[in-house]
């Protein structure tokens, strides 16, 4: 398990799945064996408005918000929401915005779009395949599980390219 | 090996009250408390309902209190201005099994009217307050809070904030232990508040509100954290986690329990270090206590009273400067493509109509380049202001909107009103079948229960008639042309009248 404590800020509008995203991811650090807190807004946003999720995990974890400038890695759904958000990436953070056109075209269903990139999200983070697995299983229903672990995959091949 | 989940600060909550034996829990939702008991009822063991509004969960909770069982209520910062009456009075009477009073704020107004600091009721109501940090805390504490409601006959008041409630965090799962039920008996100079009883339970309220504090100053929940004697910081909720980011050498005393204040622990921590700064989200709660004790102390600037406090901002916050304000950018909500509140105020907005609104999607159509809604305060308000607004401006064309979900909970009673009062107009009840802002619960006029078990439906259109309506029309709003004729026809007749306009919200799942 690694020292350090990383910070990942989730963006996109309403609809597009980032806390379903944000939320993978959560319990993926938390099988990891890290401690995790992540942050969310429900309610009016849900209704098209700018959505915004915010995970950090390690030994021991404070705040549930990255600080502006203060996220080693930040993944949007959307680039107007990208603009917006880029403030909370540390100068020397990753932006997977590259990915974000490439997923869309790789995957067949724009529903899987948040599975697809948590796995290109997964590639860049010291969290096992199998505490994603598991966190798959927590998140999704039952008869969505298999198809959104194949997604999964997808996105972490192109991740790690 | 136990189990663990990664929870938000109100499943965490939920899961702590079940382990605590709650057997009973009641709500109306309301952003961001709503997951309370969309997880408690995920229990098939526990009785839990979404009541009509926050008075009646209120009293139906702490009656099952009352009756010897452990209940919890929840709401939201403004859910609970509803149940302020059954509030007030239930501090005297206090309670036979544990009742837990959960309130969630929201500093920054994700999703609410207004930024009220719920803190101020516990000094009002004299009961305790806790106020966890994390979802982590929300379990505990939530356990802690049945014990104290016990031990000293009180409802407990467990506050949380948006950034608690909506955080999750990894928690460990316990088992459910429920206690001994105690045997409900009629104590009439306990449970009956006529003056000459409610004269003795005040003296009783008094009495607790000392060993309350006693608790206060013991209790682990108010931790000194020794560190750097330069700096101390007295803080509570989400605030401490911000600091401790910034500030992770500092001295801290973190409050889990608000109020009674400690104010032995917080004289002997400020003693101990050299520049005591207090650090909280909101009013100057703890800020004008800590003063009033003759403590010196430094605070944030009031223009940090509005809206929420962000880790960033916590070195201008304890520098005391002037809030920088920044323009938020990001996206407003809209009403969703297709949805049918379109519809209705495309055609409130072609006839000119002065709308008064109330609490719900259908608020969004307030923003322009809609602009078709021209009020929104409370719930209910949709219907009675038709009524005040008419008194002032006879001549113009006024109208009232309410959600279906909002008039069973505040509108019934303005409707009456009205008929009794002689009010004319057009109150439209926008019914989509469904609790749509906080995400689809069910409510009376769905029919179906919180599990969606079937259940007595109530039936609008026969009770706005009841009310005394002079006529009530059902009709799709998208159906537009037949709709436009009916509200031109309505809106031209002296007369009370109801049009449900009736289409179900396309998030319904089907």
């Amino acid at each position: 398990m690694a020292d350090k404590t990383y910070n990942i800020t989730f963006g996109g509008t309403g609809g597009q799945g980032i806390l379903k995203a944000a939320e993978i991811c959560g319990w993926a650090a938390m099988y990891a064996g890290y401690h995790v807190k992540k942050s969310e807004v429900h309610g009016m946003a849900q209704r098209g408005g700018s959505v915004e999720s915010h995970i950090r995990f390690g030994k021991k974890i404070f705040s549930p918000l990255v600080q502006q400038g203060g996220a080693d890695i930040l993944l949007c759904f959307h680039p107007e929401e990208h603009d917006r958000l880029k403030s909370f990436l540390k100068a020397d953070g990753k932006d997977l915005m590259e990915y974000l056109e490439k997923a869309k075209a790789a995957i067949e269903n724009p529903r899987h779009l948040n599975t697809f990139l948590v796995g290109v999200l997964s590639a860049y983070l010291p969290i096992k395949p199998d505490c994603w697995q598991k966190a798959i299983e927590a998140v999704f229903k039952k008869k969505y599980v298999e198809e959104n672990k194949g997604v999964f995959l997808k996105g972490r091949e192109m991740g790690q390219l | 090996m136990s189990k663990k989940a990664l929870l938000s600060g109100d499943e965490a909550l939920a899961f702590g009250a079940y382990e605590a034996g709650l057997k009973v829990a009641c709500a109306y939702p309301g952003t961001p408390s709503t997951e309370i008991l969309e997880t408690l009822a995920t229990f098939p063991e526990l009785d839990v309902q979404w009541s009509v509004n926050e008075k009646v969960a209120y009293e139906v909770a702490l009656g099952a209190a009352i009756s010897g069982v452990r209940s919890l209520f929840a709401c939201k910062h403004v859910g609970l201005n509803v149940a302020m009456d059954p509030l007030m009075t239930s501090s005297y009477t206090g309670i036979l099994a544990g009742f837990v009073v959960v309130v969630c704020d929201d500093p920054g107004m994700h999703s609410s009217q207004n930024e009220q600091d719920t803190r101020w009721v516990s000094i009002y109501a004299k009961l305790p307050m806790l106020e966890p940090a994390s979802p982590r805390e929300a379990k505990e504490y939530v356990k802690q809070a049945f014990e104290i409601s016990e031990k000293f006959d009180t409802p407990v008041i467990l506050r949380m904030t948006t950034r608690v409630a909506h955080t999750k965090e990894d928690v460990t799962l316990g088992d459910r232990v429920v206690p001994q039920q105690p045997p409900f008996e009629r104590n009439i100079a306990k449970y009956v508040m006529v003056p000459g009883n409610a004269y003795g339970r005040h003296i009783f309220v008094e009495q607790r509100l000392n060993k309350l504090k006693a608790l206060s100053e013991k209790t682990k929940f108010n931790r000194i954290e020794p560190g750097d004697k330069k700096i101390g910081f007295i803080t509570s909720g989400v605030s401490y986690q911000y600091l401790k980011e910034t500030y992770p050498d500092a001295s801290y005393l973190k409050l889990g329990m608000t109020y009674p204040f400690c104010d032995d622990k917080i004289r002997a921590f400020a003693k101990t270090v050299k520049k005591l700064y207090v650090v909280e989200e909101l009013d100057p709660f703890l800020e004008e206590h800590i003063k009033s004790l003759g403590l010196k102390c430094h605070a944030k600037d009031p223009s940090f009273r509005i809206g929420e406090l962000l880790p960033e901002l916590m070195p201008a916050v304890v520098k005391g400067e002037v809030k920088h304000e920044i323009k938020a950018v990001t996206r407003k909500p809209r009403l969703c493509p297709d949805c049918p509140h379109w519809a209705t105020f495309a055609t409130l907005k072609k006839l000119d109509f002065y709308v008064a609104g109330d609490i719900g999607c259908y608020t969004l159509a307030c923003l322009p380049p809609t602009s078709a809604l021209h009020s929104c305060l409370c719930m209910g308000a949709g219907v009675t202001f038709n009524e005040g607004w008419r008194k002032g401006a006879p001549d113009k064309k006024i109208v009232g909107v309410v959600g279906d979900s909002t008039f069973v909970h505040s509108g019934i009673t303005g409707l009456i009103n009205a008929a009794y009062n002689k009010a004319k107009g057009v109150i439209f009840i926008l019914d989509n079948s469904t609790t749509a802002m906080t995400g689809g619960q069910q409510h009376p006029a769905t029919g179906l229960t919180i599990r969606n078990e079937p259940t007595k439906k109530l039936i609008l259109e026969d009770l706005c008639r009841a009310c005394g309506a002079d006529n009530v029309d059902v009709i799709d709003p998208k159906n537009r042309a037949e709709f436009d004729a009916l509200v031109e026809k309505r809106i031209n007749e002296d007369a009370l009248s109801v049009i449900i306009s009736r289409h179900p919200c396309k998030l319904l799942r089907q």
